[in-house]
């Protein structure tokens, strides 16, 4: 944990155990193969902890472990996604003290206002599990086509997503954008807030222990205008989610994103405590259309009008 | 099975429609404004591509010209289109959709002479889809609150639109129709080769009494297509065609913040079981890749055969495509017309000559071809892996190139194993494969025993590097809406 269990105690007191705070890739707490760390500070500048500083190949493993992990979550059923999630907000909950002092400590919050922007984290990942088997039915359609044809539409996950966690709102905002993507099926390579990385790497260990299938989503701390570059020009990442980036890494981005047609959501201006529509959850949705003839010829007789 | 190529000998007498039914004229102008001005760029003449003649000189744009579309647009969605209620909005829809039923015979002249599909096509595909799909969208213009995008949904403002050549005026349909139904107004471009049939569209959308400025039709190589995407006064982008230039659209509006869909290229595989009722399966390869010469970016153009019954389906495939028709569009009885453009067709042999080179093996129809305008016989290339370019990239012509899967694994995985995701199909009797690899195919529309099925209710549109966006049914009306939760800040 942060600045006060790592730091001194007084004569007598016991020293408390510091944390090593490691990346989240494919289910595992890997140091950044790079050897790189950074010190991360509190909102007061004390010294927090020192954070894995993500390269570019911890990215390309990341991506390895998301397209693995793709395949099992997008092919569980929705009941069992919406069980997943809800197990998260389930998690989170009985560590929402650790989770208040981060963001106390890293935002420079008062505990209230962290604790309200946890206790929104948490309902967010509810609302969000509660969605799992609602996409399709408002999403997809049956489609009353003119002809012999039985013809469906359905919602369908992107594939691997690459996001900038916000880099102000380390836990609310993470939460938000992490939650619609793996909602629907999608899996996840998430780069936390440079500045504020530490809920991000506590939010994994709540992961970890959530029955979320390892890989589906997967946390780098860093420098997101060093990792994403790399992301946005991967050919195994599908779709990007930009709401950490300025605008220059943006634009930056969006043109390395064009090399492989991804998907690109970069929204408006975020507000993560209104409650949340649907935008982040169709951005990273495909829509397929299926058609089978009915081989039935109109059992009234039919004919042409 | 007996070593003949086709079991039909049969002589068919012409039966060629009335070029005079499409009413060409000697020059086309562009439509900007309300009305039919001269453009300022360069004059070209259009070919028919069965004859190499050329048909009508049309006028086409300059930069400037552009900027002035993109202003009457911008004044028309200001001053009048998105103040009218949607229920009137819709009720010029209906009209233009009833012009388009009213002069379909029209219609499918000019499409059959500018582009050279089969008359057969253009009349019962293009046209009629051409009409059904503003009908279809005139009824949503008064119910957008109903569509799942919010009580009150908002249009974006002018859309650049760029469309392609194998389907001049349903594409022109896809991208109109939506867009004003949702209350945008329009700048479209036509393709270099193919300019008529949506100039013909522009009477009827004049005559329909539509507000000037609210659709504008432009005439223009890529320069135009460019500038028009890249205007600073359009807040939305709507582009059909290659991937490559797909990928320079995305990249060149990287930061803009404008709304950009994307309908690009497609390898779609046709895959076989062996259980798949043959005679039908024959008929919906020969329909997947043959249909408009291929000219179809959703085109079966990749045949995935199971190994046992390989050799069945490439006889019979071959018996039948030996009994296709290849020769003047006009011919009622043409199946597969002329090469849209002596460029296309130089595409067509280039990568067909690789296909030789990396040793796949080709078979030609014997069919005879006609010994001018630009034709390519139905050709198959069997013998082939992954690896070659001839089942990697698109041909966009009567080229099929067959590989063989043993197990359903190996064919999705076949299947997918491209950078394309626009379509598929899929053959077989059992229910519960049919539903299997639906899920599995990474395709943004699966036909199931059958193929090229379009519906103005049905969304179409690709995964992965096939694009993004919808076109048809309710998610493609999304693409014209503002769609960005604007209450909640997301």
């Amino acid at each position: 944990m942060a600045a006060k269990d790592s730091g001194r105690a007084a004569a007598g007191e016991r020293v408390a155990v510091a944390k090593t705070y490691k990346l989240f890739i494919g289910g595992a707490f890997p140091r950044s193969e790079s050897g790189r760390t950074y010190q991360v500070t509190d909102a007061k500048g004390g010294f927090a902890a020192n954070a894995a500083q993500g390269s570019r190949k911890d990215a390309r493993d990341a991506v390895v472990a998301a397209r693995k992990a793709f395949g099992t979550w997008a092919g569980s059923t929705a009941y069992n996604r919406g069980q997943v999630i809800y197990r998260i907000a389930e998690m989170l909950e009985g560590r929402r003290a650790q989770f208040v002092e981060l963001v106390t400590a890293g935002e420079g919050l008062t505990t209230s206002t962290a604790a309200a922007a946890v206790d929104a984290a948490i309902d967010r990942l509810v609302h969000y599990a509660g969605w799992t088997d609602k996409i399709a039915s408002v999403l997809g359609s049956a489609n009353p086509v003119a002809g012999p044809y039985f013809s469906f539409s359905t919602p369908e996950p992107t594939g691997v997503v690459a996001a900038a966690a916000p880099q102000d709102d380390s836990f609310l905002g993470l939460v938000s954008v992490i939650a619609p993507i793996i909602t629907s099926g999608n899996t996840a390579v998430v780069v936390s807030s440079a500045a504020r990385p530490l809920p991000a790497i506590a939010f994994a260990e709540v992961l970890a222990t959530a029955d979320l299938p390892a890989g589906v989503v997967n946390l780098l701390t860093g420098d997101a205008a060093e990792i994403m570059p790399h992301l946005a020009a991967h050919g195994d990442v599908n779709a990007l989610d930009l709401t950490g980036c300025d605008a220059e890494l943006r634009a930056a981005l969006e043109r390395a994103a064009a090399g492989t047609v991804k998907r690109v959501f970069a929204g408006r201006q975020p507000n993560f405590t209104a409650p949340p529509g649907t935008a982040r959850l169709r951005a990273f949705l495909e829509t397929k259309t299926v058609w089978h003839p009915t081989g039935a010829v109109a059992l009234s007789g039919g004919g042409s009008y | 099975m007996a070593k003949k190529t086709s079991g039909f000998e049969w002589e068919y007498a012409p039966a060629p429609e009335s070029a005079a039914i499409g009413k060409l004229k000697e020059r086309y102008l562009p439509f900007i404004g309300g009305k039919f001005v001269e453009g300022n760029g360069e004059e070209i003449k259009t070919i028919n591509p069965a004859t190499e003649q050329p048909l009508a000189v049309v006028s086409t744009v300059s930069t400037d010209d552009v900027d002035t579309a993109v202003t009457a647009a911008r004044t028309a969605y200001d001053t009048v289109w998105s103040k009218m209620p949607g229920s009137e909005r819709g009720k010029y829809l209906f009209r233009i959709a009833r012009g388009i039923a009213e002069r379909a015979r029209e219609l499918a002249v000019v499409e059959t002479l500018d582009n050279g599909k089969p008359i057969k096509e253009s009349r019962d595909v293009d046209v009629p889809t051409a009409s059904a799909h503003f009908f279809y969208h005139a009824g949503w213009a008064d119910k957008l609150q109903h569509a799942g995008f919010g009580p009150d949904p908002k249009p974006l403002g002018v859309a650049g639109q760029v469309i392609p050549w194998n389907f001049p005026l349903l594409m022109a349909a896809w991208k109109i129709a939506p867009a004003l139904a949702a209350g945008n107004t329009v700048v479209i471009k036509s393709a270099e080769t193919t300019p008529l049939s949506i100039l013909v569209l522009a009477e009827i959308i004049a005559d329909a009494g539509v507000p000037p400025g609210v659709v504008n039709i432009l005439t223009g190589a890529g320069d135009i297509g460019k500038a028009l995407v890249n205007h600073p006064g359009i807040d939305k982008v709507a582009f059909t065609g290659s991937t490559d230039v797909g990928r320079q659209i995305q990249s060149s509006l990287a930061g803009t913040g404008r709304k950009v869909t994307l309908e690009l290229g497609g390898k779609a595989a046709n895959i076989v079981f062996d259980d798949a009722p043959i005679d039908q399966a024959v008929e919906g390869i020969v329909n997947g890749i043959f249909f408009n010469q291929g000219h179809v970016c959703c085109a079966g153009s990749r045949l995935l055969v199971q190994e046992s019954v390989a050799e069945e389906v490439l006889e019979k495939l071959r018996t039948r495509i030996g009994t296709l028709r290849i020769g003047d569009p006009m011919d009622k009885n043409t199946d597969v017309g002329a090469i849209n453009s002596g460029e296309q067709l130089s595409k067509i042999r280039e990568l067909t000559a690789v296909g030789d080179a990396e040793g796949a093996q080709r078979w030609t129809s014997p069919c005879p071809v006609p010994d001018r305008g630009f034709f390519f016989p139905p050709t198959i290339f069997s013998g082939v892996s992954q690896a070659m370019r001839i089942a990697r990239e698109e041909i966009f012509g009567p080229v099929l190139s067959v590989l063989t899967f043993r197990t359903p694994d190996e064919a999705v995985a076949k299947a997918n194993n491209t950078p394309y995701g626009l379509s598929a199909g899929v053959w077989t009797e059992k229910g519960s494969r049919i539903l299997g690899m639906a899920q599995s195919l990474r395709a943004g529309v699966v036909w199931a025993n059958t193929f090229n099925r379009f519906d103005p209710t049905a969304a179409f549109g690709g995964y992965k590097e096939s694009g993004f966006g919808r076109e048809g049914g309710r998610s493609g009306l999304g693409a014209y809406l503002d769609t960005d939760d604007v209450a909640e800040g997301f």
